[in-house]
């Protein structure tokens, strides 16, 4: 649990995005501190995914600001640039490079983007490997691998960045049920470690387990901001009270 | 190797179907023929250089008129479908007939048959060259850019590690058929005095009169030719894919 006057990594505020008529996100304010692990989940649709990827860049907003560990997000170069490097990503179908080995797919942000050797590029790879315990299958391709083999691969693809925050975008909607636990467990690991998180995810075993704050986000909004404790137990929304009722009792 | 004792056979076969073929002007075991023989398969060398000249030329090209069609940018991808339909317009014979008479009208300067040759060829090829990149990268999955914009990969990087070589991998197949497409192509320059294959198979039918014997040497050529460059490709093809699967 994050004291309330621990360091702003993440500020959010006011931000609107709209596809076309649809109203993506509708002024959400959102700010996360340095280390904190966020959990949050909604309907399809909701605009869970859409302020994440806002965050690095992925999506632009039309307005409001957002500032990542003291740079403020815009579409020139050097904020990109900058917001990139400080954030990591993991999406619900892995987006793994297929023609590549999985140290190849783990090497090539550290030597191209980072500028490492690459036998040092070749250590981290398989220092983050370890940590997603697969360093076995480093000269395999991605597809040789299961769904959560690839998953970890792609969480240790992120973490070679060395990025400051993980957002993670769904991360095991895409497993077979019997993969998910291997996944949530690096992760919960890697919470563990201090990493500063938001996670889009539906795992409620994970997020009462892992996250010091949970949103719930409905029609572009953030409809209820609270700890685990009381966002499982008495929720202020009805809206979030018949949701958490529909993924908790089936 | 079966596709050679095939075309070998069917030699034979038509040798023996009428009386009024003359195989003496090709016969090997005369010394005349084997002349003959020589100077047709001469040609073979202006084909080969001609058609890798143009095509090493037209992918470079046509890659760098198909990035601008994925810009998000309009005037971009305008000069793309400008290049694209203009260029795709105009017929090949007409083209090698504009660049090698027109050309030197046009700039001042002399060009040699060669080279006109590998300008026309490569221009023409490169409006589909253009084309087989442009749905090549199209086909790659949106979430390669994401996934190298979140591993802080720029433009360039992100193209030639992560987009192209799957683009092109996919579209291999095509650029085979424009490498086929491109050999039987070479064939048209032989009308400003290339000496490539076609070229030489008309000097010896004026010089002999045996067309028939003549041209059928020359299909045969092509497609000895032609084959050899499809298993080439079929096996590249065969490479990648394991190189993708393991």
């Amino acid at each position: 649990m994050q004291s309330s006057e621990a360091e702003t990594i993440i500020r959010v505020e006011n931000v609107s995005k709209n596809f076309g008529d649809f109203q993506a996100l509708k002024s959400v304010s959102l700010d996360v501190s340095l280390g904190e692990r966020v959990v949050i989940c909604g309907p399809s649709g909701s605009g869970k995914s859409t302020l994440i990827r806002c965050i690095n860049g992925l999506e632009e907003h039309e307005s409001g600001d957002i500032v990542v560990d003291g740079v403020t997000l815009s579409q020139s170069a050097t904020s990109l640039r900058d917001i990139k490097a400080r954030v990591g990503m993991v999406f619900q179908q892995f987006n793994l490079f297929p023609h590549l080995t999985v140290l190849e797919n783990l090497t090539l942000g550290p030597i191209r983007a980072r500028k490492m050797s690459k036998p040092d590029a070749d250590a981290l790879a398989m220092k983050y490997l370890e940590r997603v315990r697969i360093p076995e299958q480093a000269a395999k391709y991605p597809p040789q691998l299961s769904g959560g083999q690839q998953q970890r691969v792609a969480i240790a693809r992120s973490l070679c960045m060395e990025p400051k925050i993980m957002l993670f975008d769904e991360p095991t909607s895409a497993l077979d049920p019997e993969m998910i636990n291997e996944v949530l467990e690096v992760m919960a690991e890697l919470a563990t470690s201090g990493m500063t998180m938001i996670c889009v995810t539906h795992e409620t075993g994970f997020a009462r387990r892992v996250a010091d704050k949970m949103v719930f986000m409905d029609y572009g909004e953030i409809v209820e901001m609270a700890e685990p404790e009381k966002f499982f137990t008495s929720p202020d929304s009805q809206r979030c009270r018949d949701f958490l009722d529909k993924i908790l009792h089936h | 190797m079966n596709k050679l004792i095939i075309s070998a056979a069917l030699v034979l076969l038509l040798a023996g179907c009428s009386g009024n073929w003359g195989w003496y002007v090709v016969n090997p075991t005369t010394e005349g023929g084997m002349i003959n023989l020589k100077f047709l398969i001469s040609g073979l060398y202006y084909t080969i250089l001609l058609s890798v000249t143009a095509i090493s030329i037209s992918i470079v090209v046509g890659l760098i008129i198909a990035l601008p069609a994925l810009s998000k940018n309009r005037y971009m991808r305008g000069i793309n479908r400008f290049y694209v339909e203009i260029v795709r317009a105009v017929p090949i014979l007409v083209l090698i007939l504009w660049v090698y008479y027109g050309m030197p009208q046009l700039a001042g300067i002399a060009i040699n048959v060669f080279w006109a040759g590998v300008i026309a060829l490569a221009l023409s090829d490169s409006a589909f060259e253009a084309e087989i990149f442009r749905a090549g990268i199209q086909s790659v999955n949106k979430g390669q850019y994401e996934a190298a914009h979140t591993i802080s990969l720029n433009y360039p990087d992100t193209m030639r590690f992560v987009i192209l070589p799957q683009a092109i991998r996919r579209v291999l197949p095509a650029l085979g058929n424009q490498l086929v497409y491109m050999l039987k192509m070479s064939s048209l320059v032989s009308v400003i005095g290339m000496q490539e294959l076609t070229r030489k198979a008309n000097e010896l039918v004026v010089t002999e009169y045996r067309p028939l014997e003549v041209y059928t040497i020359l299909v045969l050529e092509y497609l000895v030719l032609i084959l050899v460059v499809s298993a080439g490709v079929r096996w590249l093809e065969n490479r990648m894919k394991t190189d993708e699967r393991g």
